[in-house]
C-alpha cells in the first residue's frame, strides 16, 4: 500500500467537491482528509439521515462501536442518504477509490451496486446488509427481525383490552409479510381471540402519513400498534392517545414514555467489530449471516410501564424458546385461505421464509401484490 | 364497526390535520404565482420552516415563537429565491428546484441536534386546533385581497402584465418580492404545522413531498382560494378514508387506495376547471417570466 500526502490545493478541492456531492447526494464525513498510515478505512453507506431514530441510525451505533472498539487504528467514514440506484453506485465506487479497505453497505437496494463496484476491486472486502447475492469479496449479513415481532406479538396478545392489534406495514415484501405473520402467530399463542388490522402505507418514512394511518387504527379500535415504517410518529401519536406501540429499529422510548411496550432493537456492532477484526488481521472470508435473538444482533428494549408482570413473564418465555432454537415459524401452519402450509412440528425453510408471500390463516385483510 | 359520532368527529379532525399544511403552503404559492413568479421551492421552504418552527418552540416553550421562527425562516429562503430570480434575473425553475435542495439540505443540518427530541401535544378544542381555523380563515382574506382590495388587483396586475404594470409605475420587483416573503412565510407555517401539530417532534424531509402537492394543488384548483381549500381537504379526506378503508378489510388492493387521494383530486379538480376560457383567465400570463425593466 502507497501513502501520498495530497497538496493544500488538491484537498480543497476535493473538499469542494465532497461539499457538492453532499448537496446532491447526502452529507458525507470524512474523519480524516489525509489518509493516515497504517489505518484500516472503514466506510459505511446508509440510505437514511442518521437522525432518523430507526434504521441507519442503528447502523451508526454500529460505526460508533467500531470506532470505539479500534480506536485510532481504524478510520471511518460515512455517507447518509444515498438513494438506492446508480448514485448509490457512484458513492460506494468513490469510497473503493479512496482507499477503504471494508465497506458497509446497509441496504436491500445497493445489493447490485455493491457486486458491481465489487467486482472492480477485488481487494477491497465489502459487506451487504439484508442481500442474498454474495462474492469473493462480498459477504451478506442480516437479522432475524421477524423474531423479536414474534416476542411483541406475545406481550400485544396479553396487554390488548380490545382484542385489536393495529399494524402499519410499508411494501408488501417478504421481510414485511414474515414481519406481520411472526407479530401475529406471537399474539395467538397467548390470545386466540386477537385481530389484526394491518394499513399499508406505500412508504417507508413519512411521518405525517404514519401518524394518519396511527390515527384510523387507534378509532378503529385498536389499542396495540406494530409498525414497519421508519419514524417514531406513531409510537408519539400512541403516547398521546393513551394506548400502547412497539418501537420499529430502535428505543423509541423518548417518543412514547408510557406508550412503547418494548422496540425490537438491530444491534450491529456483534456484526460490524468481528468483520472489521477480520479485515485487519487478515482472515477475512466472505459468507452469508442470517440470526436474530440468540446472537445478541436482536435484542428488546426494556418493557414499558403497561407491560404487566403476566405479560412479560410470557414474552420473557417466548425470548427464551427462540434462543433455545424453536422456530416462529412451525407447523402446524396453514395460509389465510386455510389451505396447510407446514405440517405440524415443521419448521419452514429460510428459502421459503426469504419469499414469504402470504398472510397466515386468521389475519383478515387482503395482502397486496 | 359502530360509526359513532365521536368517531365521525375524530375523522374530520383527523382530515383537518392532513389538510391543513396544504392550505397553508398552496394559498402561499397562490399569492406568489399570482403575482407572475413561480416558485418550485415550496417543498425546501416547508422544511425549512419545519425545523425553524421546531427548535423555536423546543428552545423557548412558546408555539407562538415557533410558529414566527417558521414563517421568518419561510420568509428568508423566499427572500434568497427572490433576489436570485427577481434581482439576478436567474431562471425560476432551476432556482426554485435548488432551493428545495438547498432547504432539504440545511434543515438536515440545522437539525441535528434536534432528532429525538419533541415538543408535548398541541392543544385542541374537540380535536380541532387554531391552526386548522387559521388557515381557513387566511383564505377567505386571500380572496378578499386579491379580488376586493386595491393591493390584490396591482398584484395581479403585475402577474398578468408586468411591463404594462411597470409603464403605470407600479414597482413590479418590489411587489414581487413581498408576495414571494408571504409565499416564503406560509410555506414555513405548513412546515412548522408538521413539526409541531401534526407529528410534534422533528425528522429530516419530513415534509415528504407535500411541498410539491400543495404547488399542484395551486394549479388544478386553477388558481382561487376557495378551490385550493377544497382540493386540499379533499386530498387530505381521501387519505384518511382510504387508511381506514384498509383498516376496516375492504378487498382492494393498497396499492390503488394509496394511489386514490392523487387521482381523485386532479380529476375533480379538473371537471371542476375544464372550462378553458376561465383557466386562461385565471392562469396569470406573465408566469414565470422574468421581469427587466426597459432603459
Amino acid at each position: 500500500m502507497t501513502h501520498s500526502y495530497e497538496p493544500a490545493r488538491r484537498i480543497v478541492l476535493r473538499a469542494a467537491a465532497t461539499a457538492i456531492l453532499g448537496l446532491t447526494l447526502g452529507t458525507m464525513t470524512t474523519a480524516n482528509a489525509v489518509m493516515a498510515q497504517g489505518k484500516t478505512k472503514v466506510g459505511f453507506v446508509y440510505v437514511g439521515p442518521i437522525g432518523d431514530h430507526g434504521w441507519s441510525y442503528q447502523h451508526h451505533q454500529g460505526l460508533e462501536a467500531v470506532k470505539k472498539e479500534f480506536g485510532d487504528k481504524v478510520e471511518t467514514t460515512f455517507v447518509e442518504n444515498v438513494p438506492e440506484g446508480p448514485d448509490a453506485e457512484r458513492v460506494i465506487e468513490q469510497l473503493a477509490q479512496n482507499g477503504h479497505n471494508i465497506i458497509f453497505t446497509t441496504s436491500f437496494g445497493f445489493m447490485n451496486p455493491t457486486i458491481k463496484v465489487a467486482a472492480r476491486y477485488p481487494n477491497v472486502k465489502f459487506e451487504h446488509i439484508s442481500g442474498f447475492k454474495q462474492a469473493d469479496n462480498v459477504a451478506t449479513a442480516n437479522i432475524r427481525y421477524y423474531e423479536g415481532r414474534y416476542v411483541a406479538g406475545v406481550l400485544a396478545g396479553k396487554l390488548s383490552k380490545s382484542n385489536t392489534v393495529g399494524y402499519i406495514a410499508s411494501f408488501p415484501i417478504p421481510e414485511v409479510v414474515m414481519g406481520i405473520n411472526a407479530a401475529y402467530l406471537g399474539a395467538k399463542s397467548v390470545n386466540p381471540n386477537i385481530k389484526f388490522k394491518v394499513v399499508w402505507v406505500s412508504t417507508w418514512f413519512d411521518p405525517g402519513k404514519e401518524s394518519d394511518a396511527a390515527k384510523a387504527l387507534i378509532d378503529q379500535g385498536a389499542d396495540v400498534l406494530f409498525q414497519h415504517t421508519d419514524s417514531p410518529a406513531a409510537m408519539k401519536l400512541a403516547e398521546e392517545r393513551g394506548v400502547m406501540a412497539v418501537g420499529q429499529a430502535s428505543n423509541m422510548q423518548a417518543f412514547g414514555k408510557t406508550a412503547q411496550i418494548t422496540a425490537i432493537v438491530n444491534n450491529w456492532a456483534p456484526y460490524y467489530i468481528p468483520r472489521v477484526k477480520a479485515a485487519m488481521d487478515g482472515s477475512w472470508k466472505t459468507g452469508d449471516v442470517w440470526t436474530g435473538i440468540k446472537s445478541g444482533m436482536l435484542s428488546m428494549a426494556s418493557y414499558g410501564p403497561k407491560v404487566t408482570p403476566d405479560a412479560a413473564k410470557a414474552a420473557d418465555e417466548a425470548k427464551a424458546k427462540i434462543e433455545g432454537g424453536y422456530h416462529v415459524f412451525t407447523g402446524p401452519l396453514a395460509k389465510q385461505d386455510g389451505s396447510e402450509f407446514l405440517k405440524a412440528g415443521a419448521a419452514i425453510s429460510d428459502k421459503d421464509l426469504s419469499g414469504m408471500n402470504f398472510y397466515v390463516h386468521g389475519i383478515d385483510g387482503t395482502l397486496p401484490k | 364497526m359502530i360509526i359513532s359520532p365521536d368517531f365521525l368527529l375524530a375523522l374530520i379532525a383527523g382530515i383537518a390535520v392532513a389538510a391543513t399544511p396544504l392550505v397553508f403552503a398552496a394559498l402561499g404559492e397562490l399569492v406568489v404565482e399570482k403575482a407572475g413568479v413561480l416558485n418550485l421551492g415550496v417543498e425546501g421552504m416547508m422544511v425549512v420552516g419545519a425545523i425553524a418552527g421546531f427548535a423555536g418552540a423546543f428552545q423557548t416553550g412558546s408555539y407562538t415563537v415557533g410558529f414566527c421562527a417558521a414563517m421568518a425562516a419561510g420568509a428568508l429562503a423566499a427572500l434568497l429565491f427572490g433576489v436570485l430570480t427577481q434581482i439576478l434575473k436567474s431562471n425560476q425553475v432551476a432556482a426554485g428546484l435548488a432551493l428545495t435542495i438547498f432547504g432539504l439540505g440545511i434543515s438536515a443540518l440545522a437539525g441535528q441536534g434536534y432528532s429525538g427530541k419533541s415538543t408535548g401535544t398541541f392543544p385542541r378544542f374537540a380535536g380541532i386546533d387554531v391552526l386548522v381555523v387559521l388557515a381557513g380563515v387566511l383564505a377567505i382574506a386571500i380572496h378578499v385581497f386579491l379580488y376586493s382590495a386595491r393591493a390584490g388587483l396591482v398584484l395581479r396586475a403585475v402577474g398578468e402584465n408586468h411591463d404594462a404594470a411597470h409603464n403605470i409605475g407600479y414597482p413590479v420587483v418590489r411587489v414581487r418580492m413581498l408576495a414571494l416573503m408571504f409565499g416564503g412565510a406560509m410555506a414555513g407555517l405548513g412546515g412548522a404545522y408538521l413539526s409541531l401539530v401534526q407529528t410534534p417532534f422533528w425528522a429530516e424531509r419530513m415534509t415528504a413531498g407535500r411541498g410539491w402537492i400543495a404547488l399542484a394543488l395551486v394549479v388544478f384548483a386553477t388558481w382561487r382560494p376557495g378551490r385550493v381549500v377544497a382540493g386540499a381537504y379533499l386530498f387530505g379526506g381521501i387519505s384518511i378514508l382510504q387508511l381506514h378503508a384498509q383498516g376496516m378489510g375492504l378487498k382492494v388492493d393498497a396499492q390503488a387506495l394509496s394511489m386514490l387521494p392523487y387521482l381523485a383530486t386532479i380529476v375533480v379538480l379538473v371537471l371542476m376547471s375544464r372550462d378553458t376560457g376561465q383557466y386562461k383567465q385565471q392562469a396569470p400570463a406573465s408566469l414565470g417570466q422574468s421581469f427587466k425593466a426597459p432603459r
